[in-house]
Formats: structure tokens, sequence, C-alpha cells
């Protein structure tokens, strides 16, 4: 029953990972057939020489922490919401979990127009929004100025939009499976509200956290169609690997962009294959 | 649990077997109308919509008339300006499954699918066809690379043009139908306008859009001489000319509208059109725009960008012959077709280009077309990087990235040394 599985992805995952690994260490900057030589890791050398590589690197790394640590204090507060039981409860767990339904590619359309950096009259998207509510201060130019952060900070929004509702769903679950006999005691034997959230609830939860930051993480790394539909394929402020290994792809550069691609599933391995030892432990443990 | 995961892969399994047999079919079908054992022509653009679409119509119109024994395919890819069908091109070209043909933009973005051995030289259906009499000598010369031509080109834009709006100008009593005599008049003039109040009097747009203002500016210092030796090399990116050439560009953003990194031409012709701004520069598809706009042709004046009135910075789209392509006697009719003086009037009074032969006749074209033909015959043609006329699609990458980089946080030095590493490389 497993062969199928394990032929198919052999083939079309690990063998296709061979392929690419193998091509990075050649010299195969064009399309051109035939045979090419190996260079060993220079193309690698190459990338990390490589002012515009660096820089998606990093704006890679902030773009994850701001989407992670948003993604997962909006998920958390929206779950604790919903866990105290407020009327018409699934009404709200679908009106935040429904922007995880759109795809990427057009809610980034959308929000490429909200994130219009136009100011003061004239506004449009959200800082129109701020300008007629007199929120003048709110009003800022997005992902076109300023420092790193607030570039990525302006990007990881619409995700963190996107994904918060999920979160909150995995949460929630989370609380839900939480024995009721534990609070119960908690509350006889004296703890406060936030004492019982801090010391009985919240450690249950941490093997959720952990899958949802791994989920999150790893999406993060891999993020492209946002970027692509808000700020376009060559937006040098907003280029994460993902996107520089489409343009390189583009110009027919494969080398260059196997060794791109190689470099985003080491990052992304550094941060699963931790996640996945972990759990089969757990497992063996049980 | 246990259950669940292998239902789980089990399904997982099946959506990959679903897969290939998707990828089979899609490879049976492309094979079955690639054969040669029948006589379709696939012709490949990224005109699907719009002018363009409705020029390739003409086109084809031609075509079926001029080539009867063939039939038309059309295998248009929308959408990016051709990025998406770059992509979609390269994938083909990869696989050993190309077009019978596809456009391109014609000069040294050809030199990617050149240096891939993907592109045949038909050096021969010039002389065939008596091209080389038809096509200015100063256009053939851009086209020929190492004494060969790989493509036909199909139309001619300019892309040194500015677009401005009368009655913004008058504001600051600036005459908008002259243009400045130098980007240093033009600073001047724009500086004019914006103590009259106008906040952003130079619309600009991302990417391309300003990869054009920053060629326009290069053209007009260094002279079409200089500005050509950029692109092959005779030219020193690192000159002191460049330099203040550049600092005149920094200058010009401080001029345009905050928003350029978030919209594209349009928006920044629109800006002109209701007045926001004075100018937008942009190539001489504006004229068809403004057509499909319903502008009024006294609402808004052209000319070419301050200090490049000599000039015709040119782009082209081109058609080509892949090698090992399946049909290429059906092929070599589509390109005779583009070539002849039919298919280019076909094409081109429909695209709001003007056609690449000089012996058209002026009066088959709208008011614009008309002052652009007279302009290609007289002027000194220069190419553009910005549309593949003079960059490869590496460099032009590059140059896009380094623009857009220069854009939030301008730094003249860096720009600079990026240009001159962009063009090193292929």
């Amino acid at each position: 029953m497993l062969l199928p599985t394990v032929l198919l992805l052999g083939y079309f995952v690990y063998g296709l990972i061979a392929w690419s690994f193998n091509t990075s260490l050649t010299d195969r900057h064009t399309a051109r057939k035939g045979p090419a030589s190996y260079v060993g890791f220079a193309n690698y050398g190459h990338l990390f020489g490589e002012d515009r590589f660096l820089n998606s690197l990093k704006n890679l790394g902030v773009l994850t922490v701001a989407f992670i640590v948003g993604t997962l204090i909006f998920g958390l507060i929206w779950a604790l919401l919903l866990e105290k039981g407020v009327p018409g409860e699934s009404i709200f767990r679908s009106i935040y979990l429904f922007p995880m339904a759109i795809s990427m590619i057009a809610s980034g359309v959308v929000w490429g127009w909200l994130l219009n950096p136009s100011q003061g009259e004239d506004a449009r998207g959200l800082n129109r929004l701020f300008e007629i509510l007199h929120l003048h201060f709110l009003e800022n130019p997005w992902w076109t100025a300023g420092s790193r952060w607030t570039t990525m900070a302006s990007i990881a929004l619409p995700a963190v939009w996107q994904l918060s509702g999920y979160i909150m769903a995995l949460f929630l679950a989370g609380f839900r499976g939480i024995p009721p006999e534990l609070r119960e005691a908690a509350r006889v034997d004296g703890a406060s509200e936030f004492k019982l959230y801090r010391h009985v609830l919240f450690p249950q939860l941490s093997p959720i956290a952990l899958s949802a930051l791994i989920i999150l993480g790893h999406m993060s790394l891999k993020l492209f169609d946002l970027i692509y539909a808000i700020t376009g394929p060559n937006q040098f402020r907003t280029e994460v690997p993902a996107v520089y290994m489409w343009n390189t792809l583009l110009r027919s550069d494969m080398a260059k962009s196997a060794a791109i691609a190689i470099v985003l599933l080491a990052v992304v391995a550094v941060l699963v294959i931790p996640y996945i030892a972990y759990t089969v432990r757990q497992e063996n443990e049980e | 649990m246990r259950g669940g995961l292998s239902k789980t892969l089990a399904l997982v399994g099946a959506a990959g077997l679903l897969a290939v047999s998707a990828c089979g079919n899609s490879d049976n079908n492309s094979g079955g109308s690639g054969s040669s054992a029948n006589k379709d022509v696939t012709v490949f653009t990224w005109w699907a919509d719009g002018g363009e679409k409705a020029g390739l119509d003409g086109l084809v119109s031609t075509f079926a008339t001029d080539c009867k024994d063939y039939k038309f395919v059309n295998s248009a890819v929308a959408g990016g300006a051709g990025s998406n069908a770059k992509q979609v091109l390269a994938n083909d070209l990869q696989a050993g499954k190309p077009p019978s043909t596809f456009q391109a933009h014609a000069g040294a973005e050809l030199k990617d699918y050149i240096n891939a051995g993907q592109v045949d030289d038909i050096s021969q259906l010039y002389k065939d066809f008596g091209l080389d009499k038809a096509f200015p000598q100063n256009l053939i010369d851009n086209l020929t690379v190492d004494g060969k031509i790989y493509s036909i080109p199909a139309n001619v834009h300019r892309a040194n043009m500015v677009w401005a709006n009368p009655t913004v100008l008058k504001k600051a009593n600036i005459d908008g139908t002259k243009a400045p005599a130098s980007v240093d008049a033009w600073i001047a003039d724009l500086t004019k306008l914006k103590a009259a109040g106008v906040a952003a009097p130079l619309a600009i747009s991302k990417g391309f859009a300003q990869e054009m203002l920053v060629e326009a500016v290069l053209l007009a210092e260094l002279g079409p001489d200089k500005f050509k030796g950029l692109w092959d090399g005779k030219t020193d990116w690192a000159g002191g000319d460049v330099t203040a050439a550049l600092n005149k560009y920094k200058t010009l953003l401080t001029f345009t509208n905050s928003d350029r990194e978030a919209i594209d031409w349009p928006d920044a012709l629109g800006y002109v059109n209701t007045g926001k701004a004075g100018y937008t520069l942009m190539g001489d598809w504006v004229a068809a725009q403004q057509v499909s706009d319903k502008i009024a042709d006294t609402a808004y004046t052209y000319w070419p960008s301050p200090g490049t009135e000599g000039d015709f910075q040119f782009l082209s789209d081109s058609f080509t012959l892949p090698t090992n392509g399946a049909d290429p006697d059906g092929a070599k009719c589509w390109l005779k077709t583009v070539g002849s003086a039919e298919g280019q009037k076909a094409f081109n009074t429909k695209k709001g280009s003007i056609p690449a032969r000089s012996d058209a006749n002026p009066a088959d074209y709208p008011k614009y077309q008309q002052s652009a033909m007279a302009d290609w015959k007289s002027k000194t043609i220069v190419p553009s990087c910005a549309h593949g006329a003079a960059c490869t699609l590496g460099q032009n990458n590059d140059i896009l990235s380094a623009m857009s980089q220069f854009s939030g946080s301008p730094d003249v030095a860096k720009l600079q040394a990026a240009f001159g590493t962009a063009m090193k490389t292929s």
C-alpha cells in the first residue's frame, strides 16, 4: 500500500531535489543543452558574496519573525476571546477563519491596492481610511520607504491577516482538548484567572504552539505569491530568495536558481528536521 | 491515528498518480499539434488583448491570404508585459518543443536565445524577402549579432517620449507645445511647477518606467554615440559624465509622485490626464492608450524627452525561427507576412506602432504615427535597454532591481556600480 507513494515521492520529491543539487554544482548558466562542467560550490560562493542575495536573506529573516510573531499574537488573542464562550461563537470563528480560504495571489492583488503609499489628500487604500478617520499619524508609506523592518512588516501584514484565523482554530482546539477537571482543580486551589492560564492552560498548549510555529515558519520561508502580487517581480526592497529564484530562472540561469533553491531548502530543513525528530521521539515514547 | 495516516498517504499517492497522468495527457496533446504531418503554424506571443490583440488579428488575416497552405494557431500567453510568456516559452524551448515561431524583443534580448542555440540565423530570408532594402540600414545594424540576423521586426516603438498636460503647465506659464532644450531646462520647469503648487509635477511608475527615464537622461547628457557605447561596452559606466547624468536623474526623482513603486504606467499617465502632474515619460504606445481612453488630442502634448530631440530610441517586437521547429516552411511563410508591407500595415495601424519598413505610406496612419514615421527616417536610431533592444533579460533584471533599490534610498554611486556590474554579466 505504501510502495507507490514511496516511489512517487522518491522520484518527484527526493529525486528532483538531488537533480537540483546536481545542477547547482555545474556551470549551466544558460538554457543551452549538452554537457556542463562541475564547478563545485562556486555558485554558492558567488551567492553569498552578492549584495542582492544577502539582502533577500535578511528580508526573509525579518519577514519570518514579523509574520510568526504577528500571527501567533492575533491567533492567541482571538482564541482566548472565543475560548471564554461568547454568543455566536461559530459565526466569529468562521469570520476569523475565512481569510485563509482566499488564495495568496488574490489577496496579494487586493493588499497591493490597500497598501498604497500615497498620503494626505491623495491617500488611497488603508491610508485613505486613516485619512477619513482623522488618524493621520497612522498613515505611512508602507513597504515603499523606511527600514527593512517597516518594509517587511508591511509585507507580513496581509499574511498575518490571512493566517491568524488558522492559528486561532489550532489554539481553540487545544483549549477544548484540556480536560475541564484541570481548570476546576486549579480554581478549587484558589488560582487566579491569570495564574490558571499561565501555569495550567498555556503549558498544555505548547505542543500546539510548536506545530503552529513550524507551519508558519515554513510558509513564510517559501512565501512567493503574496510578494510577487504586491510589489512585482523586481523589487529590491522586498525581494526574498523565492522571488530571486524566479528572477534567475527567468533569465535561464539554471545553476544559480538551483543553488538558491537548495539554500532555501536548507533553511527550511533547519526549521523542520528538529521538529520531525522531536515528534518521532515523542511517538516512540508513547 | 494510524489508520488516518495511511489513508492520507493513500490520498496523496492517488493525487500524485493523477498528476502524472495529467502530465501524460498534455504531452500527447502538444505532441499531436506539433507534428510535421499537419500544416499548423503555432505563433507564440504575449499579445492577448487590447490594441496588441487587434494588431495580431490584422497580421493573421494577411497571413491567411498570403499563406493559404497553412493554418494559424494562436499560442498567446497573457500578462506581465511578456514576463509570464517568457517563462512559458523558456519551458517549451527547454523541453525541445519550440513553437513554429515566437515573439521576442529585437536586439540584445535575443542573445539569450542565440547563446542557448534556440534560434536560427535568418540572414538569408532578409535577402529572399528583400528586407535588407526595405528596413533602414541603421535598424539592421542594431539587429545584427556577429554578422547574423535572427529575427524579423514587426513594428517599431519610440521610447524617449514625454507626454504633457498643457493646462497644468500653464499654471507656471510654461508652453506645453515646446520641449525644454535640455535636462537642466526641464528641471528648471519642474521647479517652477512645484512652486506653482503642483506637488509632484513629473508622474512616474514602477520598474521599467524608471529605467526609461534614466535612459532618457543618459541619452540626453552623453549623446547618442556614447549612449550606445554604454550597452556594447565601448563607454565606461564608471565615467564622470555618467555620474553627472545619474545625479540629474536623482534630482528628477524628487519631482515625482511618492507612490511610484506601487503604480503602473497607465496610472502615471492618468495623473497627467487628470491634471495631478504635468509630465510623464513613456513610450509612444501612450498614443494608442489616449485614443482608447478617449482623451481629446488637444488635452495633451508630446515631444521627445528633453535633450534627445535628434534621437529615436527604438524598441521593436520581432519574430524568430526556432531551431528544430516543427514546420520551418510554415514559420518562414509567417515571417514573410510579418516583414511584408501589407502585414506591417495590417499590424501597426491597429497596434498603434509604426512599421519597421521605410516604404510605408504615412497617410494610412493616425496623426501621432505620421510624425513618428518621419522621425524614424530622419533621426539617429539608438536602442532601448528597458525593452530588450540593448540589454539581455538578465542585464535588464539586474538593472530593474538596482532601480527599485535607488527609488527607495537614492545612492548614485551604488546605482552606477550596479549598472556597470549588470552590463558585465550576460
